[in-house]
């Protein structure tokens, strides 16, 4: 259909139909203008509104949020629209995603102000600056204390320890294929034996009594014993989560106690770095600038725990005490560099399936 | 036909052949090879094989387990009628990963029936088909059962009176009568099933992939547009091919029949049979639907100081509720409910006209004319959506509504667009049976004695219509207020919908978060069960008027 047709159709169809919900509804939805500024991100993406109101107040810029499905689907429909991008900012892509959206150009480069306050390991566009780190999580084993602590058994703390024989048919796992923790953790594998050595590994993990469930929600509060969300209904005494989950289980808990019922295996964990960039293309990147530059202050930064139970990546910001109280520092996370988790990623999660689940 | 047409081809046909396209035509030049790579593939095969049986397998069994229910509701009266109408319905609407895990906690490892018998269904293709039951059991019922409410009892006695035993003349009289509405109701089961994504995975677990699940990750995971549109072709050659059966069946079977009031239809139950079924269905009905149900409802209500309101009150704050919104998670209700209003007007007023316009005969009845051909062509269309991914559309969606005027990325609009495009093959099947099987002299005879065609239409066809008009306006809402797949790939933040808001506090750790998820879909079902209630209650209304 040629442009001119498309418009004309279009215009008598909205006409037809939309003029009078969008009267009832008071709002527009036009709202590209230059005093707003849109970041498009996935469903994970909160952010306190003092914090945003914070943003409004220095630079007079309002934050609208456009928001894909998981972060996967973000990133792609990011990659689909690149040119004529669905905002100024995007919020939320990670070293697993990364280099495809780079090489495909979504990004414009632009080098935050604070940024000598982030260490050098995390920014992985160090030479370009086509992205912008913001937060980290880390994906890793999480055990059920009162479990552990009833059988006098030491819970794992390392990949190794999780194929040996006192902790056999204990832990459930995600599919690889299409959940983020469970790629995750596969990955970590990955990073700890090498290309050739995580297959093996996950053969004797498989005979070790490993189970794969479809996706987090399920792993976590069906088959894990130690989920309050659960109440306790499933019976395995490990599941892959983030570093995180144990100081979201205390949240809302009164009285606080002692300590929160799972910890962490940290010696199991794979580190995901987040990062923003300005989309290229952007209607207001003077605005997507101030928006990230404004990513990386104090404010914003003491504000992700809080919000998306993730770590600042700015040296001097503070923890929240539920997360120092409650939570591991992960000091030895494993790696794989960006480049070659795009370019086997798919090979690595076909090798898996047909290994584990099939 | 117009006002449908234009609706179908640019919110539905435009954006899936764009996406499509682009998968096959990268760089200006066709990609053709890339069919036969993908095809050739066993694992390709292995998934569109394992598609297609559990789809059939599914609904089999959902109509061996919903017709006896579509009867009991058409033509039996019990207390609590209405309610459980509108209760087996509710299924419909919860996302599936919140009744997975109910299905779960069931059938699964420590499960109801593992402490009763050790039975273990989890990780099993039963499973999956009982999921499958429970999501569509009420699509059977409805479809099936407005048309049998109406049918005339008293055909069936004049067969009785002339000799036919009673299983002879319900086979000679109502069962070809019902044939239209049977097979429409397992023609979308066939669809809804054919492209389950989460009910398939999260009971069967991951071993069990359907296509959906697989054009999913090509397209929102991997990117590969190539793979994913063979896929997507290959899902519309399998869903064109069962229309085309199913035009085939229905084409000598629509006839005119005798509807009736359905108020008059109904009555006690009489006798061992009638007592018997009655019970049966009830039996099915507690067991598959609300044992499932309650035990969401449960989860809901214990909090952590024993049972109570916690996890309902702190649902009112943005605050309180520890977080995950910037909103109230209650204000997620009324988005839901503005947004499935406006997709129901826009579904009725689609699907209604699709469906007059279908209606329309040929001279001499239905010749295999051109427009006869035209017409079931464009019936084929209708049914598309509901045999294609969501993120199928939902990615055309972004890569074709981008420019001024039709920037929709970013309007709220989209949300009741999308969900329109699955109410609309509701409103048409539903209301299809039955405007078809108003016979045609009435209309002539309100001519002949004068009324102008449009007079001809309130005083013939609008009564009769009526009920089914309401049936498919509580589908169409039913499916807009459930409806996450497309949803959740434009729905704003600051206005999330209820399934989605439930699916975001499932995806954090801790009992705050997990409660009010179990909580916010225990209103979910509510409202879904009231709304539908509602719309019960206009159906009684006989003033003849909206």
């Amino acid at each position: 259909m040629n442009s001119y047709l498309r418009r004309a159709v279009g215009t008598a169809l909205l006409g037809a139909l939309g003029a009078t919900t969008l009267a009832a509804c008071g709002e527009s939805d036009n709202g590209a203008d230059s005093k707003t500024v849109t970041v498009v991100s996935h469903d994970s993406f909160v952010v306190s509104k003092s914090v945003l109101d914070e943003f409004t107040k220095q630079t007079g810029y309002k934050v609208k949020v456009a928001r894909g499905a998981d972060a996967g689907a973000a990133v792609n429909q990011a990659i689909l629209s690149k040119g004529n991008p669905q905002g100024d900012v995007f919020f939320g892509i990670d070293n697993t995603l990364l280099s495809r959206a780079l090489d495909e150009g979504v990004f414009a480069p632009y080098r935050a102000k604070d940024l000598d306050q982030v260490p050098t390991e995390l920014q992985l566009d160090a030479a370009k600056h086509r992205v912008t780190p913001v937060d980290t999580g880390d994906i890793c084993v999480n055990y059920d204390r009162k479990y552990f602590a009833d059988k006098e058994l030491a819970p794992p703390q390392t990949f190794d320890d999780l194929i040996k024989p006192q902790y056999k048919n204990l832990l459930v796992t995600e599919n690889a294929a299409t959940s983020s923790p469970g790629l995750g953790f596969l990955l970590g594998t990955v990073g700890a034996y090498g290309d050739d050595g995580w297959q093996d590994y996950w053969k004797k993990l498989k005979d070790n009594g490993v189970e794969v469930v479809d996706g987090w929600e399920q792993a976590y509060n069906d088959r894990f014993s130690g989920s309050g969300g659960g109440s306790g209904k499933g019976d395995k005494p490990l599941v892959v989560s983030y570093a995180s989950s144990p100081p979201a289980e205390v949240v809302g808990v009164k009285p606080q106690p002692k300590e929160g019922p799972t910890g962490v295996a940290t010696g199991t964990c794979f580190r995901q770095i987040e990062f923003a960039g300005l989309l290229d293309g952007a209607k207001n990147s003077k605005g997507g600038k101030a928006l990230l530059d404004f990513m990386l202050s104090k404010k914003f930064q003491e504000d992700v725990p809080v919000k998306m139970y993730v770590n600042p990546v700015r040296r001097d910001a503070k923890l929240p005490e539920v997360f120092t109280k409650y939570g591991e520092r992960i000091t030895k996370p494993a790696t794989v560099a960006p480049e070659k988790i795009t370019e086997n990623r798919e090979q690595w999660i076909k090798s898996w399936t047909s290994l584990v689940v099939k | 036909m117009a006002v449908p047409l234009g609706f179908f081809g640019l919110f539905f046909g435009y954006p899936v052949a764009a996406i499509t396209a682009r998968g096959l035509h990268p760089d200006g030049a066709w990609q053709f090879a890339r069919i036969g790579d993908v095809l050739g593939d066993p694992d390709v095969l292995n998934v569109l094989w394992f598609t297609v049986w559990q789809a059939a397998a599914s609904t089999g069994l959902t109509l061996a387990l919903a017709l006896p229910g579509a009867y009991v509701f058409a033509r039996l009266d019990f207390p609590g009628k209405q309610v459980l109408r509108a209760v087996v319905t509710v299924p419909f609407v919860l996302p599936t990963v919140v009744a997975g895990s109910a299905f779960l906690a069931l059938l699964g490892r420590g499960g109801l029936l593992d402490e009763l018998w050790g039975v273990r269904l989890d990780t099993t293709v039963w499973a999956i088909l009982l999921a499958h039951v429970f999501f569509n059991y009420a699509v059977v019922v409805r479809t099936v059962g407005g048309l049998w409410a109406q049918l005339d009892p008293r055909q069936e006695e004049a067969a009785r009176v002339l000799g036919a035993g009673r299983f002879a003349a319900w086979r000679r009289v109502t069962l070809p009568a019902l044939g239209p509405a049977v097979a429409g109701a397992a023609l979308m089961v066939f669809l809804f099933t054919f492209t389950s994504f989460g009910a398939v995975q999260i009971v069967g677990g991951p071993r069990y992939a359907t296509l959906e699940v697989e054009i999913y990750r090509q397209t929102a995971q991997l990117l590969d547009l190539p793979t994913a549109a063979v896929l997507t072709l290959t899902q519309f050659a399998a869903v064109a091919s069962l229309l085309a059966v199913h035009a085939w069946t229905v084409r000598r079977r629509e006839s005119a029949l005798r509807l009736v009031d359905a108020s008059h239809t109904a009555h006690r139950p009489r006798g061992v049979g009638q007592w018997a079924l009655l019970v049966g269905v009830l039996t099915v009905i507690a067991l598959l639907i609300l044992l499932p149900l309650a035990v969401l409802v449960e989860r809901s209500f214990s909090g952590p100081d024993g049972y109570g309101f916690a996890f309902y009150e702190v649902l009112a704050s943005a605050e309180e509720s520890g977080g995950t919104f910037i909103v109230a998670p209650l204000d997620a209700l009324w988005n839901s409910l503005q947004y499935a209003a406006v997709a129901t007007v826009i579904a009725l007023v689609v699907g209604g006209l699709a469906a007059a316009a279908l209606t329309v005969r040929g001279p001499r009845g239905e010749g295999p004319t051109r427009t006869g051909r035209l017409v079931r062509g464009f019936d084929a269309l209708l049914m598309l959506p509901l045999g294609t991914s969501a993120v199928t559309v939902g990615f055309g969606f972004l890569i074709t509504l981008d420019e001024p005027p039709l920037d929709l990325r970013a309007s709220w609009f989209l949300v009741p667009l999308a969900q329109a495009l699955v109410g609309v093959p509701f409103v048409v099947r539903t209301m299809l049976p039955v405007l078809r099987a108003v016979d045609d002299r009435l209309r002539e005879a309100a001519t002949v004695l004068g009324a102008s065609p449009l007079r001809a239409w309130r005083e013939v066809d609008f009564p009769l219509v009526r009920r089914a008009l309401l049936i498919a306006a509580g589908f169409a809402f039913a499916v807009s207020l459930g409806e996450f797949g497309a949803t959740v790939f434009i729905a704003r933040p600051d206005n999330p919908t209820l399934p989605v808001a439930v699916a975001r506090f499932l995806g954090r750790a801790g009992e705050l978060n997990y409660g009010q998820a179990m909580a916010l879909s225990t209103i979910l079902m509510v409202v879904c069960a009231a709304a539908l209630l509602a719309l019960e209650r206009l159906r009684t209304n006989r003033s003849g008027e909206f």
